[in-house]
């Protein structure tokens, strides 16, 4: 405390809340944005309604929160195993000059414009979909498999972290006992990373359900209940992006009331993630 | 799990399958880039990046999109690194871990979670709506502020973090404040790290498009002062490819956007690399 009689320390100090501020900033507003609208209409029927008529004054989110599970579900299907091959690989079993190239590449990943991710499903992969399942192209499957590539960065980042954090004296073990590389991946450094591969996947997760742009212009966005992986359909994040344009009163606070669904969510993940990997570190 | 195979066996083909996904990984990497430049490169020309957008992007360039995009990422810059940077020598050099420094961090992963959405409705009501900034260049790099501070606090830390303590040591004996040796001595050393972080939130801010779109808005000038507005070349390649006005313009914009990804993130990538060859 001595310290807080300085002034660069003070300044310092006030510095360092301006992430939690802002965070503070960003739960207040879009909370007292959308929670008026959420008390008006009842939050069983924003969350569980299947009917979303704003002109109508009906604001029912169940499809798009049903099309944000598909698509992250799908993402995540995809994104996690092979995330987690492509950690391993870089960790255990690449040739040092390819983890090397491997690393550089998975941040270029990274980098890449979420539209630009968005536009390459549109021309390179609906149409193939159209042209070999049938459907209209863009759909669940077209925004999953975009998705899936776009959350490989954080799932690879992450597994990468935890598979190295385990201590060397493990694997060097189990290497002594005569296991071959592969036992002692499967058998001792995935145990051991588990809290942190699990992390990885939950903020993977998060990242997918928060995609807007590519999932936009790549999933369809008709407003219905996807029957099938090969029907469009609209998140939540969609849903607020591509209304958000012309909402006026009522209808724009169901937007924010979204982005209160939404944002709940993603801390929930967050926090869960924080917490997993919290357990790897004791 | 027991397997009717020999652990060589496994071994074996586990490793084929681990190889397999990385080459994919790599692959899916280079069929973007390649399939983008391949299709825009032809775009690209001087007129190109310099014309003005004419006819809602149809024809002409994309010179104020540019412009727009760098203003919006400096202002952005502007506003996140000193904010960033401080909090991260403050978690590094002025405190010791506690409940302060729990909440700290535990705030900025927080907040490097949140969806860009969400930072482009809180910019938009917060910024255009409540403070009367209406859609500007203001707007948007404020927004985007906020969204890489996470990225900036992270990488600062980990930079200063990495500078050996004997450096301190020497800065103390010599008889320097905590000021005096966090200032001259421990801040650049980090600094090719530091600008590591920097350089990774102007890819941010230049990829970003669903925090900008609300804030900085669809203007097809060229913006000047802050609260003219401005759009980006994200959004701007967002309109082209969602409307369909012009695949060819669509195409050259795309183009324009990976190589100038595919330039932060070399210089950032080297700057790194600079950076961990000093102290390993």
């Amino acid at each position: 405390m001595r310290l807080l009689k300085n002034p660069v320390s003070r300044l310092l100090l006030v510095m360092a809340f301006s992430a939690v501020s802002v965070l503070a900033l960003i739960t207040l507003f879009i909370f007292k944005e959308g929670i008026p609208l959420i008390n008006k209409v009842g939050l069983l029927t924003f969350v569980l309604g299947t009917t979303w008529a704003p002109s109508d004054g009906q604001f029912g989110i169940l499809p798009f929160i049903i099309g944000s599970l598909w698509v992250t579900l799908g993402a995540l299907v995809l994104g996690a195993p092979l995330g987690l091959a492509c950690a391993l690989f870089i960790v255990e079993f690449a040739p040092k000059w390819l983890s090397r190239l491997l690393k550089p590449a998975v941040e270029l990943l990274a980098g890449i414009p979420s539209v630009v991710y968005g536009f390459m499903g549109v021309v390179l992969l609906a149409p193939v979909i159209r042209g070999h399942f049938g459907g209209p192209g863009m759909s669940v499957l077209a925004a999953s498999v975009i998705l899936g590539i776009m959350i490989l960065p954080t799932v690879i980042g992450i597994s990468v972290d935890a598979l190295q954090a385990v201590p060397r004296a493990y694997k060097e073990g189990s290497i002594a006992l005569g296991a071959t590389r592969w036992q002692t991946v499967w058998r001792v450094m995935l145990p051991a990373a588990r809290s942190g591969l699990v992390a990885a996947a939950i903020l993977g997760m998060g990242r997918a359900v928060g995609e807007t742009m590519a999932v936009i212009m790549v999933a369809g966005n008709s407003i219905q209940v996807p029957r099938s992986l090969l029907d469009p359909t609209r998140t939540l994040t969609s849903n607020i992006a591509l209304e958000m344009g012309y909402a006026m009163g009522d209808h724009r606070a169901a937007l924010f009331a979204t982005g209160i669904i939404l944002f709940v969510f993603i801390m929930l993940l967050n926090g869960s993630a924080y917490w997993a990997v919290g357990r790897q570190k004791t | 799990m027991r397997l009717p195979v020999s652990p060589r066996n496994t071994q074996a083909m586990a490793q084929a399958l681990l190889w397999a996904a990385g080459l994919l990984t790599l692959l899916v990497l280079i069929c973007i880039v390649g399939f983008v430049l391949k299709q825009g490169l032809p775009v690209l020309s001087a007129e190109f990046l310099t014309g003005r957008i004419q006819d809602m992007g149809k024809a002409g360039g994309i010179f104020p999109a540019i412009v727009g995009t760098f203003y919006v990422a400096l202002v952005g810059l502007v506003i996140a690194t000193p904010l960033g940077v401080g909090t991260a020598i403050y978690l590094t050099e002025y405190t010791q871990e506690s409940r302060v420094t729990q909440v700290i961090r535990f705030g900025a992963d927080c907040l490097a979670g949140v969806p860009s959405i969400i930072f482009g409705l809180f910019g938009f009501v917060f910024f255009v709506v409540t403070l009367k900034l209406g859609w500007c260049v203001l707007s948007g790099g404020l927004t985007l502020a906020f969204m890489i501070l996470p990225t900036i606090i992270r990488t600062a830390e980990e930079a200063i973090k990495a500078v050996p303590y004997a450096y301190r040591e020497v800065g103390f004996v010599l008889g320097g404040t905590k000021w005096q040796v966090v200032s001259r001595v421990v801040l650049p050393r980090a600094l090719p790290g530091i600008l590591t972080g920097i350089i990774l939130g102007l890819g941010r801010c230049v990829s970003e498009t669903a925090a900008v779109i609300f804030t900085a808005g669809l203007s097809v000038r060229v913006p000047v002062s802050l609260l003219d507005p401005a759009r980006t070349m994200s959004v701007h390649f967002y309109i082209l490819a969602r409307e369909g006005l012009s695949m060819e313009n669509a195409y050259g914009t795309a183009a324009a956007l990976v190589i100038a990804i595919l330039i932060i993130n070399l210089a950032a990538y080297h700057l790194m690399q600079r950076f961990v060859a000093r102290y390993s």
